[in-house]
Parts: C-alpha cells; structure tokens; sequence
C-alpha cells in the first residue's frame, strides 16, 4: 500500500490540510473536502452557530422564568421555545459535539490512519447535519410556528399539536441519519485501519469511548427514526399506531422513544469521558490508572446504558413489575461511570499537576458530572422518582450531565485540541477566568433547580407559584454569569485564531499519544509515514519535564 | 495492505440452488403449520422457522460462513440489542 | 503540475471495510424495521384475537406467492456474484435483470393487494376500519405500515440492483472488483429476511 507522493514544498516543509488545495478556492474547497480535518471543522463552525442558537432560546427561556406570570412572551410560545432549545442542543450540539468535531479530526491520526474507511459518507454526514440543523430553525418562520410539543414529541399532544410538528420530526430523523453514518464509519475505521502494531489495548482511551459511542449511535438510532416517522404518518394518515384515540398506547410511544433517548445520553457522555481520559494523564504526568478497567467501562455503559430506557416513564403507566427491573438497571449502569470516576482521581492523585486550561475544564468536568450522576441515582429511587418526576430536579439533573459534563467534557477539548487544530495558542489566564465565570455561573443556574424541583416546581411551566420565585431568580442571574462566561471564553479561543502566538512545536503539552507525534497543524495525510506502534499510549517518563509555556 | 481471503472460497452454483429449494420448502412448512393450532406455541413455531430460514440466508446467500469472524460477532451484537430490547419491553407489558 | 493536487494519488481499497460498512448499514434498516417488530409484538400480545380475526382478511395465497418470489430473487442475486466471480459477465447481468424482474412481480402483487383492501374500506382514516374492533385498527395500521416500507425498501433495492446492472455492463464491475455487487446483494438479501418474517406473522396467525 502506498502512502508516498506526499508534497514538499519549497521550504522543505509539507503544506498542512489548511493551506492544501482542494477542489476549487476557499469556501468551495472546504465544504466539497472530504479531509476529516476539514469536516471536523465543518462540524466545529455549524456546530457552534447552533449552539449560539440553543444558548440564545436558554437566555430567553430564563428572562421569561425570573418573575412569575408573563415577563416577556406568552405560554405559547414558552413552549415552542424550550421545544427548539431541547431539540436544538440535543440533537444539533450534545450528540454530535465530540464525535463530529474532534472525533473527526483525530480519531485517524490517534490510530495512526490517513483518514476515516468512508471519506465521501463523512461528508454527507455533515450535509446531513447542516440540512437537518437548518430545517429545524426553519420551522420558526412557518406558519403556525415550530413545535410545541417538548423535545420529546410525546403522544397524544404531538398528533394533536396544530403547530409544525411534522417538520421538525423531518429535521430530527436527518439528523439521525447523519449521526449513524457517522457510527457505522467510526466502528469500520476503528477495526480496519489501526497503523501496524496497534492492539486494541494499545489505542488510546478516547478511541475506546468513540467505538462505543458509535455502536450505540449505528443500533439505537434507527428506533427514533421509525418511532418519529411514525407519528408524522399517524398526523398524516391517522393509521392509529399510537393514538390512544383510536387504540394506541401512548405509553408504547414512550417506551419507543427512549430505547433511543437514553442511549443517546450515553452518545452524549462517552466521548467527554474519552476526551477527561486523554487530559488527566497529560497533565497529572502519570500514566492513566486502570486503563483496562476504564476501556471495558466504555463498553459496560453502552452496553447498560440500553437497557435502562424506561427509568424516563416510571409515572407514565407501566406495570410494577416494568418499574423495579428498570430501577434495578438504572443503579447497575451508574458502577462502570464511577469506575471511570475513581481511576481519574486515582490518575490525578501524586501525580505532578500542571494546572493548566484543559486540565482546570476537565476537573470542572469530573466535579458537575458526579453531581448530575448521583442525583440520576436519586431519580432511579422508584418512591423518590414519584415525586420528583417531570419537575426542575429532572431539569437540574440532565444539565449537570449533560452540558456540566459532555458540555464541559467539548470545552476541555477545544482548550486542549484546537492549539494543535489551528496551530495558535489561546491567554491561558483568559481561559482560567472564563472558566470560574462558567462555573459558577453554572451552579447558580443549575443548583437551585434542585431544591426547588424537590419542593415540587414542575418543569416545562411557564408560571410558577410565589414560593418558587427565590429559586427562579437566582437561577436566572446564574444564566447572566454563565452566559458571560461563554463570551470571555470564546472569545478568547476565536481571537486566537488570528491574534494568537503562533505554535509550531509538535507536542504541545507533552502528551503520548499520536497526535503529539505530527506537526502542527497536521498535514493533509497526518502522516508521512504511518507508524509501527510499539507502546501503550499513556507512558510517561516522570524524569521527562515537558516543554510547556504558559502564555499570561 | 489488508489482504481479502474470504473470496478463496466461494461456492459454486449449486449450493445455492440447494439452499433456494430448502427455504421454500420450509416456506411450504410454515404454512401447513399454520393451520394447526398449538395456541401459545403457534408463534414460537412460526418464528423458528423463519429463523432458520433467516439463518440460511445469512450464513449462504450473505456469505457469513466464509466471511471474517468479526462480521459474526457484530450480528450477534444487533441481535442482543434486538432481542434484549423485547424482552424488557415485555417486563413492563406481561405485567399489566 | 502542482504536486499538491496529487498528494493523494491512490485511492485506499479495502473491500472487507467496505462489507463491514454494509453490514452495519444492515443493521441499521434490521433495527428501523425492528422498532415496528416491538410494536406488533406488544399490540398482539394485547389485542390477540382481534388480529386472528383482521388476519382472515389477509390473502394466504398471495403471499405465499410473494414469499417465494421474493426468495427466488435472492437466489438469483447470488448467482450473479458467483457468475461475475466466474468472469461470466452476461450471466451475472442476466441474474440482476431477472432479480429486478421478480422485485417488479412482488411489487405489481402488493399493488392488487393493496387496491383491493382499500376497494372494501380497510385503510387507516377509513370509516369502516374506523368501525372495528381497536386490536383490528390496531392490525392494519401495522399491515400497512410495515408492508409499506418493506415496498419501499423493494423498490430502493431494485433500482440499486439496476444501478449494479450497468456497472457490470460498463465494465466496473468485474471479476476482480464486485464489491459493489455484493454491498447490493446484501441490502437485498435484507430486504428478503424482512419479509420472511413479516409473511407468517400477517399472513399465518388465522
């Protein structure tokens, strides 16, 4: 096999795949690339743009919730709003996220591949994406407005809704799609094409964690996408599949939409832990502990994460039986996460602890992730569940995971992957205050959820009692902080792509694995020659001092 | 380069035609079958034999037999999804 | 010339990449498909005699002509790779042809199927559907939207079959390179397993 006729340039130095030259000139060339440097950056821009979107619908949805009655919209469009922030964020930031952006640009080259087994289908993955994402913002501008139905699409209501439901049914089931073929060229690029001498426990930890998610992402995707192209039929043609109405279970709905839904918060969570597995070691200097443990965990909580699914229904109507065998799962698939927990800490601890960005973010990680995994604990409590079900604790649990962790889990790996992307390093004392202004804010956002939800605050309400307004308020001037935090943050990481100190070392950080080994930014087939790997990926020398300058 | 062995031993038309005159055959049992009543039994009848069925396509029509290892394991991996996924479905349904 | 433009000059081949790729785009249409399985399986599990009776409804005799063509189809699909393996390109071509033929035939007999339901009122949203027991409605919302996107996968196979067609003709695909031939194989030999287990479970339960 050939990997020869790489370019020299002039200078004796190979373009990298920013300045190579595709098909046609700017623009053009990078959205017809099939580099999966290229789409991983695709991914990073539209992903982002969404993201704005989804924080923008947050801000709102807060501005409304500060007083009681109307503040500044009607419930109606309350709805619509925090439907379009779920299916936003879910959908279109937290699933795709890690994978998309970074687990394009550097699963080939931590396995030591020119590229991914599927260029052309990657890139119509991020077709895909962009069509789906823009669908669905779409379906503001239509008459009757976007859905209001939840992200959830719940029956009856999502037959019943007058609003374009079936729209934004169409964006998610794309979105689906994009996201499976993402999965099914993840797994064959893992098992295909790993450089000579790469054992599967000699890969790297976020490569177990991407392998994992993309199994779950190829089998449990294709439920929602029946599941949904369902209930557009039944609005269509009113066949009666789920229609109590007419003879449906609703409940069934429900079962079908979470054999997906919970998995894809395992879509959601794996790679961010990958990512934490790749920094602590880093940035402790230590080899990673249990690294066997931490690679069967990824495939323990694929694997349990689909079996738990009705955890999310235990109000809805399901026989007791259902109920204590899901209960019973639900705490079983918690032990491979606090596995993972345990062997991060244990990493970390008399390790030499260079406090630098992508290590302050990941710790932020470990702390808000184990807050929202205990509380999910709480919530797998059958009695507990009774009464907290459908309100803010709900709420404040699956924004501790989700955007406390894979959220957290995203901005640990721009802090620690975009430098090599771009070749420019970000303030890092910038960084560190962006984060505190996150993290904080964060909590003050998030926290009092808790407490209120336990007192009772439903969720998905547009009025609330006076008694909850203390907690209403404090959370929204947590979204301010957090919201100012985002700002100083990327600001900070988009300034540096023109103003920052330029970087031309290869290993930034003084890392192990093959990404530290290319040079900065990669060049278009990552590598000249593919290496013959002979090491695990997490040995370090405790003499080897890295060369790392902290930019003030 | 990753060398492709499975091809080394395709089948030859016949087995082919075999396998064809097996699956209707069980076709042709599956529908005397049907006309018997064996109540509770009745689908587990009609779902093994699809099964067999199913199983010869796979491991003949679709190469399965000679294919790598790794592609049995993966069909093992979507059944288990498949399969465990009913059952506890039906942990909430049996017990209504 | 710039040398840039040919950095990347071959095209990395990999056929077992590209069957694995398959495989799993396989199991993605098994589990679409197996989404509406747990739909049927629970509403029969409930409503038990309701879909005895909706069942009755259902011809035995076409489907079960349906089921062999649809099996006789696959068999042609294999020969045609054995055929091209042999460097029989005109036998391989005439097997796909013959697969397409028979995937027409399944379809033209789910047409009159389908029209003479309808015919009698049996369709989702009908009135007189609408009169029946809800284990029935229940039935034929499943019939019709399962043997519907079953149809549909028929017809996306065969044009894909149709697109190997002139491949093959052309040359593309041959006796050293059927990859391709057989990633269309597979989709189809899917197509046939879907069936194999949809025809008992609508047709049988009388």
């Amino acid at each position: 096999m050939s990997s020869d006729a790489i370019a020299i340039e002039h200078n004796g130095k190979e373009p990298s795949y920013l300045e190579y030259k595709g098909r046609g000139r700017g623009l053009k060339s990078w959205i017809t690339s099939t580099d999966h440097k290229r789409i991983g950056i695709l991914y990073l821009v539209s992903l982002l743009i969404f993201y704005a979107a989804g924080v923008t619908f947050g801000f709102l949805m807060r501005l409304e919730l500060i007083a009681p009655g109307r503040t500044i919209m009607d419930a109606q469009t309350y709805n619509q709003i925090f439907t379009l922030h779920g299916v936003i964020m879910i959908f279109l930031f937290v699933i795709p996220g890690i994978p998309a952006v970074f687990g394009n640009f550097f699963l080939p080259i931590l396995i030591g591949a020119k590229d991914v087994a599927f260029p052309r289908i990657n890139l119509l993955s991020w077709y895909l994406f962009a069509l789906g994402g823009i669908i669905a913002i779409l379906s503001i501008t239509l008459p009757g407005g976007s859905a209001d139905t939840g992200w959830t699409f719940y029956i009856p209501y999502s037959v019943r809704s007058g609003t374009n439901v079936t729209y934004t049914l169409f964006a998610a089931f794309i979105l689906g799609f994009s996201s499976i073929l993402t999965g099914l060229n993840f797994v064959t690029t893992i098992h295909r094409m790993r450089a000579p001498g790469m054992t599967w426990f000699k890969m790297p930890l976020s490569i177990w964690s991407l392998y994992s998610t993309a199994w779950v992402q190829v089998l449990a995707t294709p439920i929602i996408g029946i599941t949904l192209l369902l209930v557009a039929v039944e609005r269509w043609f009113g066949v009666g599949l789920f229609d109590p109405a007419l003879g449906g279970d609703p409940v069934l709905y429900q079962h079908l939409f979470w054999i997906y839904s919970h998995p894809a918060v395992y879509i959601m969570i794996l790679p961010a832990m990958g990512v934490i597995s790749e920094v602590i070691p880093v940035f402790a200097r230590r080899t990673i502990f249990g690294y066997k443990f931490i690679a069967f965990s990824s495939i323990g909580i694929a694997l349990f994460g689909s079996l738990v699914w009705a955890h999310h229904m235990f109000t809805a109507g399901m026989s007791e039986t259902g109920q204590f065998v899901f209960s019973i799962l639900t705490f079983l698939v918690a032990i491979p996460s606090a596995i993972k927990v345990f062997n991060w800490t244990a990493t970390l601890y008399k390790g030499s602890i260079e406090l630098a960005p992508p290590l302050l973010y990941a710790l932020g990680f470990i702390f808000l992730f184990s807050i929202g995994g205990f509380t999910g604990l709480f919530q797998g409590t059958l009695a507990v569940n009774m009464q907290i079900h459908d309100t803010s604790f709900i709420v404040a649990h699956f924004h501790y995971v989700m955007f406390g962790g894979t959220g957290f889990g995203i901005f640990t790996a721009m802090h620690y992957w975009l430098p090599k992307m771009f070749g420019r390093m970000y303030n890092h004392k910038t960084a560190k205050t962006a984060f505190w202004f996150l993290f904080v804010g964060f909590n003050t956002l998030y926290f009092p959820m808790f407490i209120m939800g336990w007192m009772g605050m439903p969720r998905r309400y547009y009025d609330y009692l006076p008694e909850y307004h203390i907690y209403h308020l404090i959370s929204t001037i947590g979204s301010w902080i957090l919201i100012i935090g985002l700002i100083i943050m990327f600001t900070n990481l988009i300034k540096s792509f023109k103003k920052g100190k330029p970087v031309t070392e290869q290993n930034i950080w003084g890392g192990e694995t093959l990404e530290w080994q290319v040079p900065t930014p990669p060049p278009l087939e990552n590598f000249e020659h593919i290496p013959t790997i002979t090491e695990s990926p997490y040995e370090y020398k405790q003499n080897d001092e890295p060369h790392l300058e902290e930019i003030k | 380069m990753h060398k492709d062995e499975t091809h080394q031993h395709m089948h030859s038309y016949g087995i082919f035609i075999l396998v064809w005159l097996g699956l209707l055959t069980l076709t042709g049992l599956t529908v005397a079958v049907a006309g018997i009543n064996f109540g509770a039994l009745t689908i587990a009848t009609a779902l093994t034999i699809a099964a067999i069925k199913s199983y010869l396509v796979l491991s003949i029509f679709m190469h399965l037999r000679i294919e790598q290892k790794v592609f049995r394991i993966f069909l093992v991996v979507a059944l288990f999804f498949f399969i465990i996924s009913i059952v506890l479905l039906f942990s909430d349904y049996s017990f209504k | 010339m710039n040398t840039q433009e040919h950095a990347i000059s071959h095209v990395h081949r990999d056929d077992i990449a590209s069957r694995m790729g398959m495989w799993l785009f396989l199991f993605t249409e098994l589990l679409l498909f197996g989404g509406m399985f747990f739909l049927y399986a629970v509403y029969r599990y409930m409503n038990a005699e309701a879909f005895h009776i909706a069942a009755k409804e259902l011809n035995t005799l076409i489907g079960c002509f349906n089921t062999a063509i649809l099996l006789t189809s696959s068999l042609t699909m294999a020969l045609s790779i054995i055929a091209i393996q042999k460097d029989n390109r005109k036998l391989s071509i005439f097997f796909q042809l013959l697969t397409i033929v028979f995937a027409l035939g399944f379809m033209i007999n789910k047409y009159f199927e389908w029209t003479t339901k309808i015919h009698h009122g049996i369709f989702p949203g009908a009135d007189v559907l609408l009169s029946r027991d809800s284990g029935e409605i229940l039935f034929f919302g499943l019939y019709y939207v399962m043997t519907g996107l079953h149809g549909l996968h028929v017809i996306i196979g065969a044009v894909l079959i149709g697109v190997m067609t002139r491949l093959t003709a052309k040359g593309i695909i041959n006796k050293d390179s059927f990859v391709k031939l057989e990633a269309a194989g597979l989709y189809w030999h899917l197509v046939d397993i879907i069936w194999i287990f949809l025809f008992p479970l609508f047709y049988l339960i009388t």
